[in-house]
Order: C-alpha cells, then sequence, then structure tokens
C-alpha cells in the first residue's frame, strides 16, 4: 500500500447526487473481502488467444480467466484491442468478414470459439450491450421481449411476466412502467436507452453480460445510474466491462485487466488482479505508468 | 472581409437557384393535373368511370380501368415478393465482389432496356411461345422484366440504409441472421421498400410500349364480374384475360379514334390516370406507415 495514489474517485468528493463518498471503502472490500479467485471454476476464460484482421495480428496470445458473479473491466488505451477481446466472448467478432481468432475462447469450461458452436447459441447466453445505446425502433415492450420471442417464448402472460421482471432488474421500471407497451423505445433519453438495452438483455437471462464502454455516450448522472445498475447484477450475472475510464473501472469493478499495445501494434494482456491491487501495487510498471497517469 | 461577402453572396444564389427548381418541378406537377382535371371536368361521372366503351360517343373506361387495377396488382404480386428477396441477397448475402458487380451491372441493363423492345420480347415469349395469346399474365410477366431489377435495387438500397448497430443488437441477443431481417431489418427498412413499390407502380400505370403487344389492345366491350372461373379468358378476373388497360387505351384512341369525342375521351381518361397514381401514391405512404406501427408496436 505504500503506492496508494489513488485515481480521482479515491478522493473525499461527494458524487454527484451529493451523497458522501463510500467508494474508497467499498473498493478496499472488495478487494479484500470479494474478489473472486479465477482460479476456482471461471466463468469465461482464454487460453493464447490471437486475434487476425485479414493478415495484421490485433490481439497477442491472451490468458485470461474471469471468475463468476463478478465485474471484470477491461481497461488499457485506444486501440489495444479490449473490444476485440471482449466481443471474442460472444463470436461477434463472426461478423467481421476478415476476422480470425484463434486459440480456446472458454464458457464454463467449453470452448465456445470452435468451428462447431453456433454462434447464435453462444449469444443466447452471453450478452453483450454495445457502446452507443441501440434500442429498436419499436415500444419499449418489444425491444425487451424481442430476445425471447427469439428464442421461443410466446404467450402474453409469459412475455409480460420476463418484460416487467427485466424492466426491475434493470432499474429503468420505475421510469416507464406507465407507458411501456405504447412508447418507443427512441422516445427515452441516453441514459434509459442504455438500462433499455440492458433490460433488453437481461429479458435473454445470460450468465455473462459484456459490456463494451456502455457509458462513453453518457453523461455523468446516466452514467452513475448505470454504475449502480451494474453494483445491483454484479452478485447475479457476470459482467465484463470495457472501459477507457478508469475511474469507472475502480468504482464498479472487482477485477481489472490491463492491457496494452505492443510494438508490432497488437494488443496483449499487461496483468490482471483484484481491481484496488491494480489501482494501488500493480506488478509491472507499464500497469503504474498508466493507471498513475504517466502513460505516452 | 470580401470574401465573406462573395461567400455569402454565392450561397443565397445557391439558395435562390435550388428554390426555383423545386418550384419550377412542382408547378411542373399542378400544371400537369390541373390541365387534364380542367378538361376533364365535365366528362367524369360514375357512368364514364365504371361505363363501358362505345364506339360512337365518349362511353366509359370501367374495364380498361379495371385493368390498369389488376395489371397492377398482378405485377406487383409478382415483383414486390421477388424484388424485396432480390434487395436481400444483394444486401445481406452476396457480399462485395465480382459477382455482385455483374448482377448490379445486369439489373442497370435490363431497367433502362426501351420499353418496346421488352414487349416484344413479351410477345415472342409469353404470348407466342407460351400459346396464352394476349392476357393479363402475359402484360404483367413483361412488366415485372424490367420492374424486378428496379424493385430489387430500391430494396438492396432501403435494406443497406438500415444501420448496422440495429442488426448487431438483434443478432447480439442471440438471433439468427434471418430473424434479424424479418424482425428487425425489414421492418426498419418499410418507407423504403415502399419507395420502391410507388416507383414500380407508377411505371405499371404508365406503360403503354411493353404490354401493346403482350395484354393487348383490343377495346373490350363489356365485362361480366360474375364470371368467376379464374380459367376462362372471358373472365375478368381471369390473368388470362386480354387486357388493355387505361394506358393503352388512351394511347389506342389517340392515334386510331375518329370521331369529336376523341380529345374529350383522351383527355378525362388521362385525368382518371393522373388521380390514380396520385391516389396510390398517397394509399401506399398510409399503408406502409400503419404496417411498420404494427411490426414494430410504437
Amino acid at each position: 500500500m505504500t503506492t496508494f495514489t489513488p485515481a480521482p474517485p479515491a478522493t473525499t468528493d461527494p458524487d454527484l447526487l451529493g451523497r458522501p463518498d463510500i467508494r474508497p471503502a467499498v473498493a478496499v472490500m472488495r478487494a479484500v473481502g470479494q474478489a473472486a479467485d479465477p482460479a476456482v471454476n471461471p466463468k469465461l476464460g482464454m487460453r493464447t488467444v490471437n486475434v487476425y484482421y485479414g493478415m495484421k495480428r490485433a490481439v497477442r496470445d491472451v490468458d485470461l480467466a474471469i471468475p463468476p458473479n463478478a465485474v471484470t473491466a477491461f481497461i488499457g488505451p485506444s486501440g489495444c484491442g479490449k473490444s476485440t477481446i471482449l466481443r471474442c466472448f460472444n463470436r461477434m467478432n463472426d461478423l467481421i468478414p476478415s476476422a480470425r481468432v484463434e486459440g480456446e475462447v472458454l464458457f464454463n469450461g467449453e470452448d465456445i470459439g470452435a468451428r462447431d458452436v453456433q454462434p447464435v447459441a453462444v449469444r443466447q447466453r452471453i450478452g453483450l450491450v454495445f457502446q452507443k445505446p441501440n434500442p429498436f425502433p419499436m415500444s419499449i415492450y418489444e425491444n425487451v421481449a424481442y430476445g425471447p420471442r427469439r428464442h421461443g417464448l410466446k404467450g402474453r402472460v409469459a412475455l409480460d411476466e420476463v418484460v416487467e421482471k427485466s424492466l426491475k432488474r434493470a432499474a429503468i421500471w420505475d421510469e416507464v412502467k406507465d407507458d411501456f407497451r405504447k412508447k418507443s423505445g427512441l422516445a427515452l433519453s441516453g441514459g434509459q436507452q442504455q438500462r433499455l438495452c440492458i433490460a433488453r438483455t437481461l429479458a435473454t437471462d445470460p450468465e455473462v453480460i459484456l459490456m463494451d464502454e456502455p457509458c462513453s455516450a453518457l453523461d455523468p448522472i446516466a452514467t452513475l445510474k448505470i454504475e449502480g445498475l451494474i453494483n445491483e447484477l454484479r452478485s447475479s450475472v457476470t459482467i465484463v466491462i470495457v472501459t477507457h475510464n478508469m475511474q469507472q473501472a475502480s468504482r464498479v469493478s472487482d477485477r481489472t485487466a490491463f492491457f496494452t499495445m505492443g510494438e508490432d501494434r497488437a494488443g496483449y494482456l499487461v496483468e490482471v488482479g483484484p481491481t484496488l491491487q491494480i489501482f494501488t501495487n500493480p506488478r509491472e510498471q507499464l500497469t503504474e505508468d498508466y493507471v498513475s497517469g504517466r502513460f505516452g | 472581409m470580401t470574401t465573406m461577402r462573395r461567400a455569402l453572396l454565392a450561397d443565397r444564389i445557391a439558395t435562390a437557384i435550388l428554390w426555383g427548381i423545386a418550384i419550377f418541378v412542382v408547378a411542373i406537377l399542378f400544371a400537369i393535373i390541373g390541365h387534364f382535371l380542367l378538361a376533364a371536368v365535365g366528362t367524369l361521372s360514375p357512368s364514364f368511370l365504371f361505363g363501358d366503351p362505345s364506339e360512337t360517343s365518349v362511353g366509359g373506361i370501367g374495364p380498361v380501368l379495371w385493368n390498369s387495377v389488376y395489371m397492377l396488382v398482378l405485377t406487383l404480386l409478382i415483383t414486390v415478393p421477388l424484388g424485396t428477396l432480390g434487395g436481400i441477397y444483394m444486401a445481406e448475402y452476396a457480399g462485395e465482389g465480382r459477382v455482385t458487380n455483374v448482377i448490379r451491372f445486369c439489373q442497370e441493363l435490363i431497367s433502362s432496356v426501351p420499353s418496346i423492345v421488352v414487349g416484344l420480347f413479351g410477345l415472342a415469349l409469353f404470348v407466342n411461345a407460351t400459346h396464352w395469346s394476349y392476357t393479363a399474365l402475359g402484360g404483367a410477366l413483361a412488366l415485372t422484366v424490367f420492374n424486378l431489377p428496379l424493385m430489387s435495387r430500391l430494396a438492396e438500397q432501403a435494406i443497406r440504409a438500415v444501420p448496422a448497430d440495429e442488426r448487431s443488437g438483434s443478432l447480439a441477443l442471440g438471433s439468427t441472421k434471418w430473424q434479424t431481417i424479418v424482425h428487425v431489418v425489414l421492418p426498419i427498412a418499410i418507407p423504403g421498400l415502399v419507395t420502391g413499390v410507388i416507383l414500380t407502380a407508377g411505371r405499371i400505370f404508365g406503360e403503354a410500349a411493353a404490354l401493346l403487344f403482350t395484354a393487348g389492345v383490343s377495346t373490350p366491350t363489356h365485362y361480366d364480374f360474375a364470371n368467376l372461373n379464374l380459367t376462362d379468358p372471358r373472365s375478368p378476373w381471369s390473368p388470362f384475360h386480354t387486357a388493355t388497360t387505361l394506358s393503352v387505351y388512351i394511347w389506342k384512341i389517340n392515334s386510331e379514334g375518329l370521331g369529336d369525342f376523341v380529345r374529350q375521351l383522351a383527355d378525362a381518361s388521362a385525368a382518371v390516370l393522373v388521380l390514380l397514381v396520385l391516389a396510390f401514391n398517397l394509399g401506399a405512404r398510409g399503408l406502409g406507415r400503419l404496417l411498420q406501427r404494427r411490426v414494430t408496436g410504437a
């Protein structure tokens, strides 16, 4: 703890709602008590994963284990491949014709990157929330019912139940409960849209939710609400969040993985560990430089 | 300062020119509609719209009006599903490459073949080779020849214009590509698809040359709508009836009609055609909006 030079959140600034700042205490608690041990039954994992775009290697030799029911943050400079690595976990890289993933991508110990594994089956259990909120131009109800419907859920009662439950879990129910059947998802504010997208993902009852910079298009208050929501969800879902905001990583995550770019312009994992340790006592000089703001 | 003033002047001039062009286009439209409406105002009546044609007086246009609508529906039934599927293939499955370039080149080529040539082609294929003689179906197929590429091109553009975010949003929820196309992409693309339908419909209503040798030019005397036998070429419901459309009828009476009532008949028929196109455009837009609301539930 000698190098305790935490990122700004650990100061005593009250948050935007004027509440006292308990984040440093929470962070310590998490680091000491809750930081799940990924060595025991990791939810997600990677073994020597390399990603190529055409001939160019974008990600180099990533080995990683992500514990269940905890929040893991991916941080690192732009272009270090955080999003690319995140998207390996639900096969979204398959949509880019030139992209090729080598190595093992593990979900509950099973290689989900294998050719005979259907991407659709993977995505039904591992959801993704995008950087820019992208609700469908449909009613709020239809947005949330979309996933369950496609997976074969029928019947008004069952769908109603899933929609209400998901909107509640995503902490947006109180704001939309009066008109969610009629109102378009596009008529919501940016922050509400993003929570709707999280509700839409929750409706498919995923074991893992991947979040690709989910707050980068949102204002600070909306960001705070999303972070609160992540905090609510952490006990029931495994969350992996890519963020370029180190304060956010320190606020919401149990564990942090730091990536950077090598001289070959390929991203690689520098180190991963309990968030408090990464921010206060990293093993690698590169991490130290980055979290303390001395990076290039 | 002078640069600024010059830029502002250029800006004002450009604005004025663009406004001028827009007003000119709208003025032409109103001039056409107005001209024919004024010329036809005395003739337009239910007995004209729904009556039988006559050789000695203005008579009615009932059967040819029916044929125009029939031809429209029949052609759209063939063109819209096939064109939309073609658009889906081109936008979602074909990818970019030599094959798609060749297909696109062919689409443009077929669309720009003179319609009289399409008519001759239709004569050879849908009239003679099939031994159908002059039929509504033959006409509809001839119209399909140049409308299908148009429809699929417009459908492709409408589908391509759907934001990638919506697609990946659906895929990330574990939907298949086809589910994504059916439940997200097509509903969002409806306005663009409606534009395709409207442009296609305009060419169906307006086409004469391609129909002369395929759907026929003989003036129908009387249609028996009680005859529902679809295989009977005398039934107006049958795709095998000779189907002279309003456009063809206008061409015919203008080129060979004798008697002083011809001008009046032609003007009134033209007015009906213009109103028909107008009504269809507005109707299609409204229906498209309704459909989109239905499928998106918002």
